[in-house]
Parts: structure tokens; C-alpha cells; sequence
């Protein structure tokens, strides 16, 4: 391969897989602008995602119903936690850091006992599986349904944000969520309602993801630390923060393992080490 | 009060000691391990309890000190005090290092950046083959002669855990110490105070990751055999727990929460292949009922 298709095609990978760190990360960063909890169930939800979409992609033979049930299924498990537990611990850090590995292990074991250990992959319908060649590079098509399934979460977020009266609501409550309150936003059911579309989108990049990276045992914990220096490279809480965030830490996961394979993860988080050492709240963070 | 509690421990400690040649194998090895264990709790106290700091990535200066034993023991045969004195400085640097990043930030920012700069080791361990041997870790890690049956291993642990836990003690109980936890319950009266709040929390940073290091040499003695799951998230977080557990702002507190999860651990995977479920609703149990840890709540109790 010559060098100028090197770069366009990990270029390419790149972009494609901080497509699916999109989907992982707005969650996170939404849970976390609303609430200010930091879950390490997020990656739970993107492998309980993952199982759920196998499961209904298996059964009904549809990926698109795999996506929605994903999707589904792990928003109700999110809003349970939200509800039932998180809650109770408003404003104690350590409580929830705990409290959600908690259940990130829960959550594991009982993946485990469900599907088993062994890797599956989910079936996806063959005009996603076909790659197409421009000017003599070879692009998978799965890729490009990647950037576009990302790129329409995107432009829904936005619009579900900055255009709509809920995403006032939820605005109001990141802003200032005691003012909220005390102007007559309900921000409890906020919360629960960012809760819930949170996991769903960590469900639906397990679902997407597992069409294309395989769902097995692990995934959880391996996808988590990617989310956090997505949003703490972009900032907490910004939408805006999430998109650039996702873009960069996918291309330089992608040309850190192309081009220095033994120092992958170091190329990774060293530049958000950087990054943070200019501006501690991240590039869109608000401090 | 302080003296009861120091007379106290030391008695535990002369218990520990006298019980040595009456503990049968397999418990002999749970309570080195519990010891060995409690060194990183303690020492993640010093940041999470008395600093007011929760740092989510203490496995990454455990595991710069059980790598740099596990890598200079067997390819390069150094001793024992050669390799302690590497893992701790080594673990020591790193934290200098990472400081320089971390301590910039606060609350939430401060957990998520410890944890990222955690994950950094953990990546170096698992990607770095040549150096770490990736996934497949460093075993054959040789124990110094003396040391080398359970026994005198146990009392060189027991001696180990007592020193730090006495130093510590001096430490928190310290000028230095105080202006810590003046630092916990509030940052910006200190800073009006006149103290360096910055120099204080960065040095603790430091301090602890030294003593954390030096758990790490003692583990990779202790285990023999070194590898990413040594640093990884969960390994940080089952720290936290222990002192979550125990109490946070007790050096008691971060030994029984290291006991109590070590044998939890080892005796649960005994009688179920569940015990990872079981070990989240502990997780999820200690917050919703001993918020304050065993150690705080029985004091807590005393005082009433």
C-alpha cells in the first residue's frame, strides 16, 4: 500500500470507530452534565447492549430490531438504577464510583452465566457487509454505516437539545439544577429521562459495535476507560465536547496501533495527559 | 486516644505474631496476602481519607513497583533491597509525574483523571510485550532464600504492614499530616491561611504512591507471578473499597477492609462460581449500609 492511501484508509478507520465511541461517550457525558455521577456501569451498558441486540438479532432476524431492542432493554435497566439506587447518593463521589462498579460486576457475572464465555458475532444484513473500492482503496461499507448511525444520533441529539422543550429542561438542570428546581422543573424525572437515553445510546454502540468488533466476555470494562477520556478530552457534560472528543481519541487509537503497536494505549492517553495540562476541564468543559 | 488506639494496634500486631506457627497453610497465606493488601489500602488512605482526594488509578504505582521486582528479580537477578529500592522509587516517580496532572484537578475531574492516568500503566503492561510480556505477565518471580517458605515470609509481611502502618500513623498524625485534613474539610480556608495547598496535596500524591509502590514489591514476592490484571481498574477500585469498607480517615479502617475483601474473596470462589456477583452487592451493600466504614461506625458508636 502506498503511503497516501495508508493515511486515508486509517483516517477512515479512524473516524469510523470514534463514530462508535460517539455513541458510548454522549451518554456518559450527558449522565455526567445532568447528574454529576460518574458511572463505571457505562461499559455494562454497552455490553449488556451488545447481548440483548445478539439475542433479538437471533431471534427475529432483524438488525434493526436488534438495534431498538438493545437499545430498549438497557435504558430500562439504566432508569432502574438511576431510580432505585443512584439516586439516594447525590453528591457522594466515592458512593458512586462504588455503587456502580457494583453493579458493572453484577452485571458481568450475570452476562456470563447468560450468554457464556465464548465471543459471538451479531448478524448483520449483507448490504452492510459488502466493502466498496474508491481510486483503488478497499472501504467496508459497515464503516460508513457507522459514521452515518453516529452522525444521525448527533444531529438528534442536537436538535432533542437546543431545539425542544425537554432539552431546555435538561439545559436548565446542567446548568443550575437547584434553579431548575426552583423554577418548576420536574429534575428529578430529568434525570431519570437522561439516564435512560444515556444507557440506551451506550446499548445502541454495543449493538452497532458488535456487528463489527464481535460481544464477548470483557467488553465492558475494556470500552469504559475509552468513554472517560472521550469525555474528559472533550469535557464534561458538552455535546459538542463529545463529538470532537470521539473523532480524536478514535484517530489516535487508530494511528497509535498502526504506527506504534507495543505503545498503543500510551499514544492514547498521553495526549489527554497534555490536553488536561492546558485546560484542566477539558477542550468545551466549562469550569 | 491516640495512644489507646496505638497500644492497640500494637498488640495486634504482637497477635499477629505469636499466632504465626499456629496458622495452618492455606490461612497463613490468606493472612500474608491481607497484609500485604493493606499496605495499598493504607497508603490510598493517605489521598482518599485524610486529603480528601479519591484516586481511581492506585493500582498503576502497585503495579510500577510488583513489575520493576518481577523484571530486575528474574532477568536480571537483583536482590531483594536492589529491587525495593527501584519499585519504590520507580513507583514514587510515577506518582511525581502524575501528580504534576492530577492535582490540578478536583472532585469528579480528579477521580476521572487519576483513573486515565492509571490506565496508561495498565496499557504499557499489556501492550508493551518486550518489555512486560503482554498478557502472559512475569512468573517465576524468586523469593530471597531467607524468605523463601510461607513462614518467614509471613513475619517479614507482618513487619512490613507494621512499619508502614506506624509510619503512616506518624505521618497523618503530623503537622504535615493535620494540614492535610485541614486541606479535606476545606481548601480555600487553608489557602487564605497562608498554606500551600498545591505543595501539600501534591507531595501526599507522591507519599502515596510511594507507599503503594512499596505494596507492589511485597506482591510480586508474595505471588510470584505479575501481570496487567495487577493494574488494572478493578484492582484501583477494590482499593478504594477496602478503605470504603474499613473507614476512610483511619488507618484501622483500611487493614480490616483489606482482611475483610481478601478473605471474602478467597473463601466465596471456594464454595461458588458466583462470587463476582457477590462481590458487587458487597460493593453495593457497604454503600447503602456502612457509609461510613466499620471502623468509622464503631467509633462513630464509642463517642456517643
Amino acid at each position: 500500500m502506498s503511503r497516501p492511501d495508508f493515511w486515508v484508509i486509517q483516517t477512515f478507520n479512524g473516524l469510523s470507530y470514534g463514530a462508535l465511541l460517539f455513541l458510548l461517550a454522549s451518554g456518559l457525558s450527558l449522565i455526567f452534565g445532568v447528574m454529576r455521577i460518574v458511572n463505571l456501569a457505562h461499559g455494562s451498558y454497552f455490553m449488556l447492549g451488545g447481548y440483548v441486540g445478539l439475542t433479538v438479532a437471533l431471534r427475529s432476524r432483524s438488525f434493526a430490531a436488534a438495534l431498538l431492542g438493545g437499545a430498549l432493554a438497557v435504558a430500562l435497566i439504566g432508569m432502574g438504577m438511576e431510580r432505585l439506587f443512584l439516586r439516594r447518593l447525590k453528591g457522594q463521589t466515592l458512593g458512586q464510583v462504588l455503587m456502580t462498579v457494583g453493579f458493572a460486576l453484577i452485571f458481568q457475572d450475570l452476562a456470563l452465566l447468560i450468554w457464556g464465555g465464548d465471543p459471538y458475532s451479531i448478524p448483520v444484513p449483507p448490504a452492510l457487509t459488502r466493502s466498496f473500492t474508491v481510486s483503488g482503496m478497499v472501504f467496508s461499507s459497515y464503516r460508513v454505516f457507522l459514521i452515518g448511525l453516529a452522525a444521525v444520533v448527533a444531529v438528534g441529539l442536537w436538535w432533542l437539545l437546543d431545539r425542544t422543550r425537554v432539552g431546555a429542561f435538561v439545559r436548565a438542570a446542567v446548568d443550575d439544577a437547584e434553579m431548575a428546581q426552583g423554577v418548576g422543573i420536574n429534575v428529578p424525572r430529568a434525570s431519570l429521562g437522561v439516564f435512560a437515553l444515556g444507557a440506551a445510546l451506550a446499548a445502541l454502540g454495543g449493538v452497532a459495535g458488535g456487528g463489527f468488533l464481535g460481544v464477548y466476555p470483557g467488553t465492558d470494562f475494556e470500552v469504559l476507560p475509552y468513554a472517560f477520556v472521550v469525555v474528559i478530552v472533550g469535557g464534561l457534560g458538552s455535546l459538542p465536547g463529545a463529538i470532537v472528543g470521539s473523532v480524536l481519541v478514535g484517530l489516535l487509537d487508530n494511528f497509535g496501533k498502526a504506527l506504534f503497536p507495543e505503545l498503543s494505549y500510551f499514544t492514547l492517553f498521553a495526549p489527554m495527559a497534555l490536553i488536561l495540562a492546558v485546560r484542566p476541564t477539558g477542550l468545551f468543559g466549562r469550569t | 486516644m491516640i495512644r489507646r488506639r496505638a497500644l492497640l494496634g500494637l498488640g495486634v500486631v504482637a497477635l499477629l505474631a505469636l499466632a504465626g506457627p499456629l496458622f495452618s497453610p492455606y490461612p497463613l497465606t490468606l493472612v500474608t496476602q491481607a497484609l500485604v493488601v493493606a499496605i495499598l489500602a493504607m497508603s490510598l488512605d493517605v489521598l482518599l481519607g485524610y486529603t480528601g482526594l479519591p484516586s481511581l488509578g492506585h493500582a498503576a504505582y502497585w503495579g510500577v513497583g510488583a513489575y520493576a521486582v518481577a523484571l530486575l528479580a528474574t532477568d536480571h537477578g537483583v536482590g531483594l533491597a536492589g529491587c525495593a529500592g527501584v519499585g519504590v522509587l520507580l513507583a514514587a516517580a510515577t506518582a511525581a509525574v502524575f501528580g504534576l496532572v492530577a492535582i490540578r484537578a478536583a472532585g469528579t475531574y480528579f477521580l476521572m483523571i487519576t483513573l486515565a492516568l492509571g490506565m496508561v500503566v495498565w496499557g504499557l503492561a499489556f501492550r508493551w510485550v518486550s518489555l512486560t510480556k503482554g498478557d502472559n505477565g512475569v512468573s517465576g518471580v524468586p523469593r530471597p532464600e531467607l524468605l523463601a517458605s510461607p513462614l518467614p515470609f509471613y513475619y517479614f509481611a507482618l513487619a512490613a504492614a507494621a512499619l508502614v502502618w506506624i509510619t503512616l500513623g506518624l505521618l497523618v498524625a503530623s503537622p504535615f499530616g493535620l494540614t492535610l485534613r485541614g486541606i479535606r474539610e476545606s481548601e480555600s480556608r487553608m489557602r487564605s491561611l497562608g498554606y500551600n495547598v498545591w505543595l501539600h496535596k501534591y507531595l501526599a500524591f507522591v507519599i502515596s504512591g510511594a507507599f503503594a509502590g512499596a505494596g507492589g514489591v511485597l506482591w510480586a514476592y508474595y505471588n510470584g507471578f505479575v501481570s496487567p490484571t495487577d493494574v488494572q481498574l478493578v484492582t484501583s477500585v477494590e482499593a478504594l473499597l477496602m478503605v470504603a469498607l474499613g473507614g476512610p480517615g483511619t488507618l484501622a479502617g483500611p487493614v480490616v477492609g483489606a482482611g475483610v475483601i481478601v478473605f471474602l474473596k478467597n473463601f466465596v470462589s471456594l464454595y461458588t462460581k458466583r462470587w463476582l456477583l457477590i462481590l458487587g452487592a458487597v460493593y453495593i451493600g457497604v454503600i447503602l449500609f456502612a457509609p461510613r466504614g466499620v471502623v468509622g461506625a464503631l467509633r462513630g458508636r464509642a463517642r456517643e
